[in-house]
């Protein structure tokens, strides 16, 4: 989904900064999140992510600075923070009286969010009986619940197997899809790649980079061509295809791995950041 | 109000699941305590013109209800260090004064399950103890400044481990020389004085009294009813400070 710049903010930071003794969290962040968009946050362990969602959900005060969320907000935290010895329906229950849902609405949003998310049959089952997909699955539903203009999603995926990683991803679209703003963070680079339509590369409490998978690709070139041999691996970046073959011609292989292939974000993130541990 | 509604549910929703089991938990100390001091040890005392069960009995009230509703901060602790579902109260659109009013009506219900054990099992035995709204009254206010106290530590502390330190520290010595176990007056007045301070003490002794049908001295139930509040108010302020 694209969003044109007419479109309103959903999502709003100025010069955002959050620091711990002397140690910058987030250093002077500025961007701003069109509604309906899928935005993701991508970046290393320890890069901000999840200390810049804890700000805009009111878990973490700033230091200085602005984080607006226009309209209500609804959260996917990182931890799986359920409780274990209540049921599914008990733990949305709860969610929906906090967000001052009226009683008899309630039923209905959890029988309508368990079928949404497919998990309509566990309904009755305590959280610890669920596998971790299953749980992913009630705290999105959870965070459903009171219908948020904005969602914020830390790190969705984290730990979940191929197929249910996939599973999430198609929720995910599909509540973007409902017209439901997201802010996505991950260090899943092919899940940003798949799913954003804008995307922020944040290292070190600083934003990178910002824009589209498909610009932020283009930055590194059209191809790729990456050459494994004693040294390691290198990779060289072209603007098209016909110069990347060239380039693999005049190499030879000499004992060396050679392939072609297309840039991926991979590409950018790695070019982009070029992390050292702080 | 539907803050505190769903904080409140959601700790009796807790307290439905593992019923059987906290009941147990809620008996053993009070049981032990009513064999060892009360039918072994105080069989033939007598402390006034009161058996030593009889005496005992509104002090172990007054003990467990202090430990039950302070020990809501365990539950606490687990739901912020543990289960991170602190992190939703904190992130919902609730007043903290909600969120600590349904922390401390958990404890309190604790509390007078807690209670409801040991009156139960004075029952069983035939003693001449009446159980009536002042003593229930008095249960209540009890629960209610431990259960304050408990959110306050619970939000105050930096990990799970500072939760024992207190309750060694506080709690613990406060159970055995807040009027539980033997009656204050038989202490030298310099001993006596810093545990009239403590409120166990007031709740043992409004307790005795509303058990054995005399009057409960108004100076305890207010001394109670003002730290209640005072409790409230301090675990509202600590709520604010629990975040990040």
């Amino acid at each position: 989904m694209n969003q044109s710049d007419s479109t309103p903010f959903a999502v709003t930071i100025q010069n955002l900064t959050k620091k711990y003794g002397s140690l910058k969290a987030l250093d002077k962040i500025t961007f701003s999140v069109h509604k309906g968009e899928l935005f993701a946050l991508l970046g290393p362990n320890g890069a901000g992510k999840t200390t810049l969602v804890r700000i805009l959900t009111g878990l973490t005060r700033p230091s200085f600075g602005i984080a607006q969320v226009n309209g209500q907000a609804g959260l996917v935290p990182q931890a799986l923070n359920l409780d274990y010895d209540l049921t599914v329906s008990e733990n949305l229950l709860i969610h929906g009286l906090l967000y001052h849902m009226p009683y008899p609405a309630i039923g209905s949003r959890i029988r309508e969010l368990l079928a949404y998310t497919e998990i309509a049959h566990k309904a009755r089952a305590t959280i610890r009986t669920l596998s971790g997909g299953m749980k992913r699955r009630v705290m999105i539903a959870r965070a459903l619940m009171h219908d948020p203009e904005v969602l914020f999603l830390d790190e969705p995926t984290v730990g979940l197997d191929p197929h249910i990683r996939r599973k999430i991803w198609s929720l995910i679209k599909r509540v973007q899809g409902q017209g439901t703003t997201i802010l996505l963070t991950t260090h899943y680079i092919e899940e940003a790649e798949l799913l954003a339509d804008k995307v922020a590369l944040l290292d070190h409490g600083t934003i990178v980079a910002l824009d589209t998978p498909r610009n932020l690709k283009a930055r590194m070139g059209t191809y790729a061509v990456d050459i494994v041999d004693d040294n390691g691996l290198a990779t060289n970046y072209f603007p098209d295809k016909e110069s990347a073959r060239k380039a693999m011609l005049d190499m030879g292989e000499q004992g060396r791995a050679i392939t072609l292939r297309q840039v991926t974000l991979e590409d950018a993130v790695v070019g982009l950041t070029g992390r050292t541990e702080k | 109000m539907n803050g505190f509604i769903a904080v409140y549910l959601r700790e009796l929703l807790i307290l439905k699941h593992r019923f059987w089991r906290m009941l147990m938990s809620f008996a053993v100390s009070p049981v032990l305590y009513l064999v060892a001091f009360g039918l072994g040890m105080g069989k033939n005392v007598k402390v006034g013109h009161q058996s030593y069960v009889e005496f005992l009995i509104p002090g172990l009230v007054a003990m467990s209800s202090m430990m039950q509703g302070f020990g809501i901060n365990v539950e606490i602790n687990v739901t912020r260090f543990y289960l991170k579902v602190f992190e939703e109260f904190q992130a919902a659109p609730i007043s903290n004064l909600s969120y600590v009013c349904g922390e401390v009506a958990g404890g309190v219900t604790r509390a007078i399950l807690a209670s409801c054990v040991i009156v139960c099992l004075s029952l069983v035995t035939g003693l001449g103890l009446t159980f009536g709204p002042d003593f229930w009254g008095l249960v209540f206010l009890n629960a209610t400044v431990f259960a304050a106290l408990g959110v306050t530590s619970a939000m105050l502390i930096k990990n799970h481990a500072d939760q024992a330190l207190i309750t060694n520290l506080v709690i613990t010595p406060m159970a055995f020389l807040g009027g539980t176990f033997f009656p204050l007056k038989n202490l030298p007045p310099w001993a006596r004085a810093p545990l009239e301070l403590i409120p166990l003490s007031h709740a043992s002794r409004g307790l005795r009294m509303a058990a054995s049908h005399r009057p409960v001295s108004p100076e305890d139930c207010i001394i109670l009813a003002v730290l209640s509040i005072a409790a409230i108010g301090l675990a509202w302020w600590s709520v604010d400070r629990a975040k990040d």
